[in-house]
């Protein structure tokens, strides 16, 4: 596929648009935890979230919860229009509480991990992640 | 942060040497005209391996100038921290005297006449003669080339990197990692990295489709050296991607990777490694921080910042070793490594002063052999300069602004923009500017210079987020290069502040009007990261200006005030 040079800037440009300033968390990403969590207090730790820094590509970015003993994990972009990305259920007799997927990212933002124990608590994991214009490296 | 004083009192006790630093004073040998070979190489052969570190030569095959910057601020942490030191500073932090052969390779002042009684440096035929010497007191050296080795001049653009694979072929490396190369395209990239007798590394270069280690490039390497078995684990530059076109490369992805970096250091050690290296490409800073929090890594090998320090900078228990650019210097480590762990280090940053060394013989008809075809274009002489051109600095050099003014004149623009690069080398005041030293400063795979209309909203958006890649207080989220070079505009920036807050009073220079967010400006530049990029290639441009110019002089440029430093 080749772009003709307006095309390149009007990406460009819309690209720009939506890296400009970290997004804030919005209400929904907070609506969508308290639906996730009963509004029961979330501990930090116990949750593994593997995201990149800097986005390569923030249509499609990489991401990665693990969290031993998880019943379900609940994984946000918190500055999304919308802020849901999945929600993984595990089964009883699961080898492994782990789970990968990709996500679009509209600009630089923390992407939040919750995870329901078995035992009914709950785990927080975190990272932001930042998209940018890129170019200029040494 | 372990100041100096520390880390030599720590390395006193690890190794019970004098000092770890072999980096010689010889300020009062060069006025005596006394400064020899032997002095640059002379080194008490220490502990039972030794390492010899180049990085960032960026295809220069021949001896050049390369001025250090005079401006390298450091944030967060970092900030007046090494290699975040320049000038009189840096030589004060080293005990370096002013005038010193140390002080012209290490620091920017006095640079012309320094330049004028000390010669050129590098060239990769003096740098063999420094590998032959080390290896000749050491066999079984392993020689680790940090990248940035198949990118940055006229012969190695047209050669597609082939005239550098072939001369390094010759200084035999043991492990190679990378950054510019993978601008050649991967097509390419492959087809080099599986001709070469040695191993390509990268414990961050994954297969973009699937998420994978790529299968051509391995993570690390095991060797056995002087009865120690050596672990070098490679760690390519994390943000090609995004500081370089993905459409050339889009089979790949990068990124920092700390956990796969720490389950390699986990691996290697259950297979027995009695030393862990990582060679390098994710820049000083972000070197610092891996090191501080991956455990395991003896020396770092630390590339892609252009940095070069006299001494190892120990973090925790690793020491980062940093070696320059453009084939400055070469680094010599020596290291005891006994009952399992390192116990003492030895190191030397050995600058390349060519008229000093002796060029290898074989190396140097080699090199004179890629350049052959290409000679009568490298030499040809397209002006003359009267002020001296040099990059590096964190805001302008003086080289980007000519490449600024030849953009605003031959392509008609209000405002031009130079990627915030640093490598290419520097031409003294009095000097002729010849063809190969503006592809020296210019060649690459994506040259060509766009004109296009922007907002002063979008500009400034473009000087936020660069500026973000380059302050962001956490190295994680740097990329490495410097600011953006701007001519036509002036600016304000405030290092101190988040994105979106750092550039104000954006200025058009020809008028001295305000830049309007919502007015539409003739911007011309060149390096986009776009596919299908349209315009003349930078260094016909460059070249056109130059020929029209005649003489270059250039006036200093004030244009940028910064803040928060």
């Amino acid at each position: 596929m080749t772009f003709s040079r307006r095309d390149t800037l009007a990406l460009g440009a819309g690209a720009v648009a939506f890296s400009f300033m970290p997004f804030q968390v919005s209400a929904a990403a907070d609506e969508a935890i308290a639906a996730f969590t009963g509004g029961a207090e979330v501990a930090e730790g116990g949750i593994t979230l593997t995201a990149p820094e800097i986005a390569e590509n923030g249509n499609t970015v990489p991401v990665s919860v693990d969290a031993s003993g998880a019943m379900s994990i609940l994984l946000l972009a918190t500055g999304n229009p919308t802020p849901g990305v999945a929600t993984f259920n595990f089964g009883e007799l699961a080898g492994s509480q782990s789970a990968s997927t990709r996500m679009r990212l509209a600009g630089t933002q923390d992407v939040v991990a919750i995870a329901k124990m078995a035992d009914g608590s709950f785990a927080r994991a975190a990272s932001t992640v930042k998209v940018t214009i890129g170019g200029c490296g040494g | 942060m372990i100041s100096r004083r520390d880390f030599l009192q720590v390395s006193m006790a690890a190794s019970a040497l004098y000092g770890a630093s072999g980096f010689g004073n010889w300020g009062r040998l060069a006025a005596q005209q006394t400064l020899t070979q032997d002095q640059l190489l002379e080194f008490e052969t220490f502990g039972n391996v030794s390492l010899i570190h180049v990085t960032d030569i960026h295809a220069q095959l021949k001896p050049i100038y390369f001025r250090e910057p005079s401006i390298n601020l450091g944030m967060g942490d970092n900030k007046g921290a090494v290699p975040h030191i320049t000038g009189a500073d840096f030589r004060k932090a080293y005990g370096i005297s002013d005038g010193s052969p140390s002080a012209y390779a290490l620091t920017y002042d006095d640079f012309t006449s320094l330049a004028q009684g000390y010669g050129r440096v590098g060239g990769l035929d003096r740098m063999a003669t420094v590998i032959n010497a080390i290896r000749a007191d050491r066999p079984d050296a392993l020689l680790l080339d940090g990248g940035d080795t198949w990118h940055g001049s006229m012969t190695c653009h047209k050669t597609e990197g082939q005239d550098m694979v072939n001369v390094m072929n010759a200084l035999a490396p043991d492990a190679m990692t990378f950054h510019w190369e993978f601008t050649l395209g991967s097509e390419r990239v492959n087809e080099l990295v599986e001709s070469l007798p040695f191993t390509s590394l990268g414990q961050n270069i994954f297969d973009a489709e699937w998420d994978e280690p790529a299968e051509l490039f391995k993570p690390y390497k095991m060797f056995e050296r002087g009865g120690v078995k050596v672990a070098v684990i490679g760690q390519a530059f994390p943000y090609m991607p995004i500081a370089n076109p993905r459409w050339m490369f889009p089979e790949y992805s990068f990124g920092i990777r700390e956990d796969n970096m720490r389950e390699m250091v986990a691996e290697v050690r259950g297979k027995g490694a009695e030393l862990v290296v990582l060679l390098s490409h994710n820049g000083f800073d972000v070197d610092k921080k891996m090191a501080s929090n991956v455990d395991g890594i003896d020396v770092i090998l630390s590339g892609h910042t252009h940095d070069a320090l006299p001494e190892p900078v120990l973090i925790g228990k690793t020491h980062i070793i940093a070696s320059g650019s453009n084939g400055k210097f070469v680094s010599r480590i020596d290291l005891d490594v006994r009952d399992g762990e390192m116990k003492g280090i030895k190191h030397k940053l050995i600058p390349i002063f060519s008229d000093v060394i002796t060029p290898d013989a074989d190396v140097a008809k080699l090199i004179d052999a890629q350049r052959a075809p290409y000679e009568a274009e490298l030499k040809e002489v397209i002006g003359k300069t009267e002020s001296l051109l040099y990059r590096r600095g964190n805001f302008n050099g003086s080289w980007d602004d000519l490449i600024c003014d030849a953009l605003i004149s031959e392509r008609e623009a209000d405002i031009a923009m130079s990627p915030g690069v640093r490598w290419g080398p520097s031409i003294l005041p009095g000097q002729e500017i010849t063809r190969e030293d503006i592809w020296n400063v210019t060649s690459m795979s994506y040259g060509e210079a766009y004109r296009s209309e922007m907002t002063g909203e979008f500009i400034h958006t473009i000087l936020e987020d660069v500026g973000d890649n380059l302050f962001n207080p956490d190295p994680y989220y740097q990329q490495g290069g410097d600011m953006v070079r701007i001519g036509g505009m002036g600016y304000k920036i405030d290092v101190s502040k988040p994105q979106g807050e750092r550039i104000t009073d954006m200025t058009l220079l020809k008028t001295g009007e305000k830049i309007d967010p919502a007015k539409t400006y003739v911007v011309a530049g060149w390096a986009s990261v776009n596919e299908g990029t349209e315009g003349p290639q930078i260094w016909d441009v460059v070249e056109d200006h130059i020929k029209k110019q005649g003489t270059i002089k250039l006036e200093p440029n004030n244009s940028v005030q910064v803040t928060g430093a």
